[in-house]
């Protein structure tokens, strides 16, 4: 939907198509009738926001993606390995 | 007035629902009445229909004295009218939420497939209406609905913050608050409209209350002003801003002029009469132009006589107490202006509220009124009057006019119409609702409706029987207390109304209703062919395009007026709070190139703030609109 009527847009440069994405932002979250210090004050929370989940998302995903994938190995591998242990 | 057939009626009603397990000892009482009444629906003598003054209640004897005397005068068409919206209405009742829907298409889908729009076609019943009548409200796409309430939500944290700022006196405080010995008492300033008002619509407050600097045609000038403070005062820079193409005056006809035979005419009688009256109506106040007029609208409207006030809100707040009181039953629309509501209100009735323009609603009230009476005595009701707007101005709707006469007609019920948007809008000749119907103005009991809006001028007017209109010369609070009309105002109603009518020997009147029909049909179809949602009726002159979230509220007026466009945009508390809309009223001065230009300025701003939120097919634009023009072109 933002493509389509970005196309229809001609935006000149990069810097204008991300000026437009700013507007929108600034629209669909009601921003754009607050004073600058409250765009700024608002703008900081959710970008630190932003950061926080990046941040732990990059440190903590992996560990945890690799640790889920051994657990579920474990039950479904685990079981026909020892019954062939137990029959052997 | 509800007389004997009606209880009968309403008990006969009882009668079909006795399967609902009502006492067995009203069973027998049904059998009794309901053999004479069911099929033979009475007509009550014209002159009894006439007087309503507020009068003793009707007891069961005297009625059924008349009622066996006048039995005979069961005339043809009542009869065939009654069955037909028997027939009718009782056909629609199986339909859940109470749209009128048509049933073959719809039925089965809308069990698969959540329908996109409510089209509300009246095929069942097509005995009533003449021509297709095709009204849209689409619905709220479900992604922007959770937007609005988020952008909402994130205002009112931000309006939470900047009102402790102002309590603990860290920001100055511009708004009203309450004194310091005060402040122990129960706040005056914390509901919900207040909170709004200070922290969101001040922030976009500069799309309202604009200065006008010339008269308000299709082209307007408005006054510069800048504001040092985000919107707490403003100040004018001493420059105008010249030709703003003009989408926000009421203008339909397009008689706000200062050229013209209407203001040559005026002049003259500004300078026989003066400008002031001095008077009240009912002492020194009443002129022979008074007078004419009077006659000139009652000849206008098809009715007998008519009377003129000198505003239109206090003809509906001053005259409906003065209609109706204590014991009457009032059924007023949901979207019913303030004026009405007021009115309804100040006169001390009962008032019960159905669903805009929702036939199965008003038919369910009105036999609840008729069965079970008043609240805790259970007597009849002593008038039963049913308040209707012409046009919804912020829904762009049309009344369903037919349904609702043969509704009255059917449970004895008095209609109040108030045709404040659509006289001189309206129908092939410019009169009205009624007119666009193909009506008999005799069948609706008050006709109310301003001239503020197609007649360029000032006032309201209600018309009706002459037995109606002599008692409220008498009692009108607005004719008693209020001052008349001034007479250049009168002078330009008179000759507005001569030109539409044509008889001032021009065809003007004529052009400029044809003018402005097709300014709508052709403003409407371009913007629902660019993709926005727009509601209301295809006839209607007034345009509400939905924005939905309120940044975009500011955004909208602000961008239109940077293309010299001056549009009104409407949030809370007029419309329910996620859908604020921008609300076109086209006028027959627009011409062509005017609407084009307006319409290229609002599919740019479409495009820039992302409005195109209708999920409709879009037709291809090359091919269409050519074939699609020329056929307007005929």
């Amino acid at each position: 939907m933002i493509c389509a009527s970005a196309c229809k847009m001609n935006f000149k440069n990069l810097r204008e198509y991300l000026a437009w994405l700013y507007y929108q932002y600034l629209l669909i979250t009601g921003i754009y009738v607050l004073e600058p210090w409250e765009k700024s004050i608002f703008n900081s929370i959710l970008f630190s926001a932003i950061a926080m989940v990046i941040y732990t998302s990059y440190v903590f995903v992996p560990i945890h993606v690799r640790l889920a994938l051994e657990f579920f190995s474990g039950l479904f591998g685990g079981q026909p390995e020892s019954t062939m242990a137990l029959m052997n | 007035m509800v007389f004997i057939d009606d209880l009968c009626i309403g008990v006969t009603a009882l009668a079909n629902e006795t399967t609902q397990g009502r006492g067995f000892r009203r069973a027998r009482v049904i059998t009794l009445h309901s053999r004479r009444l069911i099929h033979v629906p009475l007509r009550i003598p014209d002159f009894v229909n006439n007087i309503i003054q507020v009068g003793g209640s009707f007891n069961c004897e005297m009625s059924s004295r008349s009622r066996l005397t006048k039995m005979t005068e069961s005339s043809a068409n009542k009869l065939l009218n009654g069955d037909a919206c028997n027939r009718t209405i009782n056909e629609k009742k199986s339909s859940k939420n109470g749209f009128v829907k048509s049933h073959c298409l719809f039925q089965q889908p809308h069990k698969y497939r959540r329908t996109v729009e409510k089209n509300q076609n009246v095929t069942p019943s097509s005995s009533l209406y003449k021509k297709p009548f095709v009204e849209s409200f689409e619905e709220t796409p479900l992604l922007v609905a959770v937007l609005t309430y988020m952008g909402y939500g994130i205002l009112t944290i931000f309006g939470y913050l900047r009102d402790f700022l102002r309590h603990w006196n860290i920001e100055k405080c511009h708004v009203a608050q309450e004194r310091e010995e005060q402040k122990d008492f129960v706040p005056l300033y914390q509901d919900f409209e207040n909170f709004y008002t200070r922290n969101l619509y001040m922030r976009i407050r500069d799309n309202w209350n604009r200065p006008i600097c010339s008269v308000p045609g299709a082209k307007i000038d408005l006054v510069d002003r800048v504001s040092h403070n985000y919107n707490w005062t403003f100040e004018h820079t001493g420059k105008v801003v010249k030709d703003v193409i003009n989408l926000g005056s009421y203008n339909y006809l397009g008689f706000a002029e200062n050229t013209g035979a209407c203001v040559d005419a005026s002049i003259e009688v500004t300078q026989k009469y003066g400008v002031g009256v001095g008077s009240t109506r009912c002492e020194m106040g009443n002129m022979d132009i008074h007078e004419e007029l009077e006659q000139l609208v009652a000849r206008f409207l098809g009715v007998e006589s008519a009377m003129t006030f000198g505003m239109g809100f206090a003809t509906n707040s001053m005259n409906i107490p003065v209609l109706t009181g204590k014991g009457c039953l009032i059924l007023s629309d949901e979207l019913n202006h303030a004026s009405l509501v007021l009115g309804v209100r100040l006169s001390g009735s009962t008032i019960r509220v159905f669903k805009h323009n929702n036939m199965q609603s008003l038919e369910k009230m009105l036999r609840d009124a008729i069965v079970h009476g008043q609240p805790r005595t259970h007597r009849p009701w002593k008038k039963i009057l049913i308040v209707v707007e012409g046009i919804y101005s912020m829904e762009g709707s049309i009344v369903r006019l037919p349904e609702i006469i043969a509704l009255k007609k059917r449970y004895k019920a008095y209609l109040y119409l108030d045709e404040a948007h659509s006289i001189g809008a309206l129908g092939p000749n410019g009169r009205g609702v009624v007119d666009y119907f193909d009506l008999d103005s005799k069948d609706v009991d008050i006709m109310m409706g301003t001239f503020t809006k197609s007649f360029g001028a000032s006032g309201g007017y209600i018309g009706g029987k002459k037995e109606l209109i002599d008692y409220l010369r008498h009692h009108s609070h607005s004719a008693l207390y209020a001052t008349s009309m001034p007479p250049p105002v009168v002078q330009q109603i008179i000759t507005s109304m001569k030109i539409i009518m044509g008889e001032d020997g021009t065809t003007l009147g004529a052009d400029r209703i044809r003018q402005l029909s097709e300014n709508t049909t052709y403003f409407r179809r371009k913007l629902h062919d660019m993709g926005f949602i727009i509601y209301g009726n295809d006839h209607s002159p007034v345009v509400p395009m939905m924005l939905y979230m309120p940044a975009k509220i500011g955004a909208f007026g602000r961008e239109m007026l940077k293309r010299n466009i001056g549009t009104v945009v409407v949030g809370f508390p007029a419309t329910p709070i996620i859908e604020s809309r921008a609300r076109f009223c086209l006028s027959a001065l627009h011409t062509r190139e005017m609407l084009d230009t307006a319409l290229q300025a609002i599919s740019e701003v479409g495009e820039l703030l992302q409005l195109k939120y209708s999920r409709h097919q879009q037709p291809h634009p090359s091919l269409e609109w050519t074939s699609e023009d020329s056929q307007l072109q005929d």
